[in-house]
């Protein structure tokens, strides 16, 4: 089954290019490390899920690229098609000429409605080639005006065009100082409207990716670009074909409605988080081994302490014993603060996966008491080496991951409504003090939900 | 639009620049996007009208641009010189006599003279344009033309092009300015400004006099060596490095050339972070009236060589904020930030951009509502000469002894009824025009008093929506 992705903006246009890049180099590398079978099945539920065939030549993006100005999507269109191994459809684009101003509003209820058609019928295009759909990854910021408020908009349409199929939006949580200065405003008018039609957010943090390129990765300089690789390389280690319970003979045909299955068992709680290990500069892969049980605990602790990376996790964060008091929303400044799961999924990359024990995942004290600790943890698995990692780990998280930079966020944002500040430029466009706090009221709901876990 | 004579050869610099810009940057000689967003390109083989051509080879330059001059000299000397293809004959509002540095002059009754001449001609510039997002005037503040007809053209864009941003290039007059009636021309201006411009960027001479003379003893002293760059967009002017004269204008106005060209390298060139003119309304007027912006251009001394190591990048970051680099004279670090934007050119990355906030936000005051009130942008595209350039956009409470210095200078005049009968005549105006003029400034200086008031401040955090469990 196919993913259609949909590329909403700057941030979603560059992100988007550099996921199409990795998977792709990662189908093409010689690095599989596992049978040539293995491998010919690996590429073949890749080349399915991602692209479509063209008669002569390279592989196809299933993708559609929106933007409301056309600087980024000329450019992205141009560099994919020199890569030589693969390429976008060149009339599966939509741009315009003005951008969005950084204007949630504009994006949502001036570009959505104006645009509406021609863009659902390139998703609906791209959609008619795929001989079974999956369902629609959207890509974006939150911090703008197109990717945020446009994205919403279409987010919509595709819920109201194609009630069946699975949506995910793949969510990039600017940076906490300095991007926009209106971003929490557009994140909250975001994320309370894709609340409503998604089925899942899976969120990157600009300021956590930042710290994998500078700790992790030792870049000295890091451009964005950087940045996109870094989140490239962690989508690719979730969406690249797997194994998992239930398809063990053959690699897994409904990677999303797979994911909503194991990870939103109820609709108010969608937010999820994604940690990757190990991450390290490509000139020191050869020279490191991993061993499973090594990658497991660290990831274990990093779901369990909420770190975001493999240095400088906690070790002193323990699971509460049982009878104990969970530490309520109030104690979040206590250090020993226990993160809570609803569900967990592990996927597992490279040789000698099925020795890996995740006992560890399915401890009952990781998880919230309603759901029953069998159902809430998953595992997904392959032989086949991904992106040049002899061994790889991957972990999507519905736990309290996003707790406090949403808790953060919002108190930001409600923080400039109070003083009105910027509110003009919305209600120039039809969105009103009541929309907002609507919005404001949606996602204090959210994040009560998950504090109380 | 560029108005008066201060307004035109300011015009005059930026359409040479800008030109100077786009070649160093468009080798291949074909019209591409970043050139038409200032450009048509138009076809001259045939008779009559020129016909636009939207693609391939560069044919003929035309800027998107409207001169107006209540005298003919500055124009015609654009006309004769190196530019004079830049500029279609249409695009020309010229008369004889001036304004007499004289608002009223310039507004009621040069403003009704030719209200339908510039309409039409507006309508004209505006159809060769497939989306058209901004319109740049460009004027003094101080005289009558770039002040009184300016702030017209001004009230005219909002009627006609509503949707349309209006940014604004005001030069405002100095202390000892030889124009006894600047004051009175100045305020009669600001209502226009506050109540019909979307965004203010307003210039003194005194600073950019300063930045001048500053960059003349760096390179005097030969501090900086042989990688002076001689051709740098800062320092040349059409006919090569000058002399440092006694007004030494050219060199001043490419400093306001050169604002214009950063603001909107952005717009024009690409870059992984692009920041749009919309999107600097959008991010640095937190309320409608509030919309006047400071900027610094940085490196000014630095004509730097390729391989900066990031001590010296770090270095430009600090000069953005300190008072010598403002093209006002004020100071951003010592009053308190509502917004700020930070335009960043050449090869610097997000990291480069995250470092600097933090090195530096400890010792700036941000409003208790915007904390972290930071717009960034990062193009690819060094200005000509640089290998990298910033620009920084002040939302700041330090315009406020500017306005404050121009309400006493003018309450000076007004006390006495000094000159005002000049203004008085004139069809249209009125004693109550001075009145309404002086309530708007001293309005807006007292927005700007309670901003400062809430500086140091305890900045309580408003109590959150709680939710019924």
């Amino acid at each position: 089954m196919s993913i259609v992705t949909v590329q909403l903006g700057q941030c979603g246009n560059q992100i988007g290019h550099e996921v199409f890049n990795a998977v792709c180099s990662d189908v093409l590398g010689k690095h599989g490390l596992c049978s040539k079978k293995e491998d010919e099945s690996y590429q073949d539920a890749c080349k399915e899920r991602f692209f479509s065939e063209e008669k002569a030549g390279v592989p196809v993006a299933r993708a559609v690229l929106i933007d409301m100005e056309p600087k980024v999507i000329s450019k992205t269109l141009a560099v994919a098609a020199r890569s030589g191994y693969w390429k976008y459809d060149d009339r599966s684009h939509f741009c315009q000429k003005q951008g969005s101003g950084n204007n949630w509003a504009n994006g949502y209820s001036v570009h959505g409605p104006k645009h509406k058609d021609a863009i659902m019928n390139l998703v609906q295009k791209e959609a008619e080639k795929c001989d079974r759909l999956s369902g629609f990854v959207t890509i974006m910021s939150m911090a703008g005006g197109t990717g945020s408020g446009l994205g919403a908009f279409v987010t919509q349409c595709l819920r109201d065009a194609f009630p069946a199929s699975f949506i995910l939006n793949h969510i990039i949580w600017p940076y906490g100082t300095g991007e926009v200065i209106v971003q929490n405003y557009n994140s909250v008018l975001t994320l309370s409207h894709l609340y409503r039609s998604s089925d899942a957010l899976l969120v990157h943090e600009n300021d956590v990716v930042h710290k994998i390129c500078a700790q992790l990765l030792n870049i000295k300089q890091i451009s964005f670009r950087d940045v996109n690789q870094v989140i490239a390389h962690q989508l690719g280690s979730v969406f690249q074909p797997v194994y998992t319970a239930e398809s063990a003979l053959h690699y897994s045909r409904n990677p999303l409605g797979d994911l909503m299955e194991t990870l939103v068992p109820h609709p108010e709680f969608k937010m999820l988080g994604l940690r990757n290990i190990p991450q390290m500069p490509e000139n020191s892969l050869a020279y490191s081994t991993f061993s499973w049980p090594g990658l497991i605990k660290h990831l274990r602790q990093m779901l369990i302490a909420n770190a975001t990376m493999e240095e400088g996790i906690d070790w002193q964060v323990r699971p509460p014993c049982p009878g104990s008091s969970i530490p309520t929303r109030h104690s979040t400044s206590k250090p020993l603060h226990f993160n809570t799961s609803i569900a967990n999924l592990v996927i597992l990359r490279g040789k000698d996966m099925h020795s890996a024990d995740i006992g560890s995942f399915q401890d009952p004290a990781l998880y919230t008491s309603w759901l029953n600790p069998q159902d809430a943890f998953n595992l997904w698995k392959t032989p086949r080496a991904f992106n040049k990692y002899e061994k790889s780990a991957a972990l999507v998280s519905n736990s309290q991951f996003l707790l406090k930079p949403l808790d953060k966020l919002v108190g930001k944002a409600w923080n400039m409504f109070a003083s009105k500040a910027y509110i003009h430029q919305y209600t120039k466009y039809g969105i009103e003090e009541d929309n907002f706090l609507d919005s404001f009221t949606a996602l204090e709901q959210v994040i009560s939900s998950y504090a109380t876990l | 639009v560029a108005v008066g004579q201060c307004g035109n050869q300011v015009g005059c610099r930026f359409w040479d620049l800008a030109l100077r810009e786009h070649a160093a940057v468009n080798k291949k000689g074909i019209y591409d996007e970043a050139l038409s967003s200032f450009f048509r390109n138009v076809d001259t083989r045939s008779s009559g009208n020129g016909r636009d051509i939207s693609k391939g080879k560069i044919c003929s330059l035309k800027a998107r641009a409207l001169l107006i001059d209540m005298e003919e000299g500055v124009v015609n000397e654009i006309l004769q010189g190196p530019l004079r293809d830049v500029f279609d004959s249409k695009q020309l509002i010229t008369d004889v006599s001036g304004s007499g540095n004289n608002w009223a002059v310039g507004h009621k009754l040069y403003g009704c003279q030719y209200r339908e001449n510039i309409v039409e001609k507006l309508r004209k510039t505006a159809e060769h344009c497939d989306c058209l997002q901004c319109f740049f005037i460009i004027h003094s503040m101080g005289g009558g033309t770039g002040s009184g007809l300016g702030t017209f053209v001004l009230n005219l864009l909002e009627d006609e092009f509503p949707e349309v941003y209006r940014f604004v290039t005001s030069v405002y007059p100095s202390g000892e300015d030889d124009v006894i009636t600047s004051p009175y021309n100045s305020v009669l201006a600001m209502k226009e400004l506050n109540e019909h411009a979307d965004c203010v960027l307003p210039i003194e001479n005194e600073s950019l006099f300063d930045i001048v003379n500053k960059i003349q003893q760096m390179v005097n002293s030969g501090k900086l060596g042989s990688i002076v760059k001689q051709n740098s967009l800062v320092t040349s002017s059409a006919s090569g490095t000058k002399a440092v004269q006694q007004k030494p204008f050219d060199a001043m106005n490419n400093i306001i050339a050169n604002l214009l060209l950063n603001l909107t390298s952005s717009a024009r060139f690409e870059g992984s972070l692009n920041m749009d003119l919309n999107e600097i309304s959008m991010n640095l007027v937190p309320f409608p009236r509030l919309h006047y912006l400071v900027s610094s251009l940085t490196p000014l001394y630095t004509l730097a060589d390729v391989n900066v190591p990031a001590r010296r990048l770090d270095q430009m970051f600090s000069d953005a904020f300190s008072r010598d680099h403002q093209l006002i004279q004020a100071d951003p670090k010592h009053s308190l930030y509502l917004a700020c934007a930070l335009l960043v050119r050449g090869n610097v990355q997000v990291s480069d951009l995250r470092r600097n906030i933090e090195r530096l936000k400890p010792s700036l005051n941000f409003v208790s509502w915007n904390q972290e009130g930071w717009k960034t942008g990062l193009c690819s595209v060094p200005p000509v000469g640089h290998s990298h350039s910033l620009l920084a956009l002040a939302n700041n409470t330090c315009v406020k002894p500017t306005f404050m210095e121009l309400k006493d200078r003018f309450m000076r005049l007004y006390k006495k009824k000094a000159h005002l009968h000049h203004y008085l005549h004139i069809d249209g105006m009125e004693q109550s025009c001075f009145s309404e003029a002086i309530s708007s400034l001293s309005d807006l200086i007292e927005e700007y008093n309670e901003l400062d008031a809430t500086k140091n401040g305890p900045g309580i955090d408003p109590t959150r929506l709680k939710i019924a469990m």
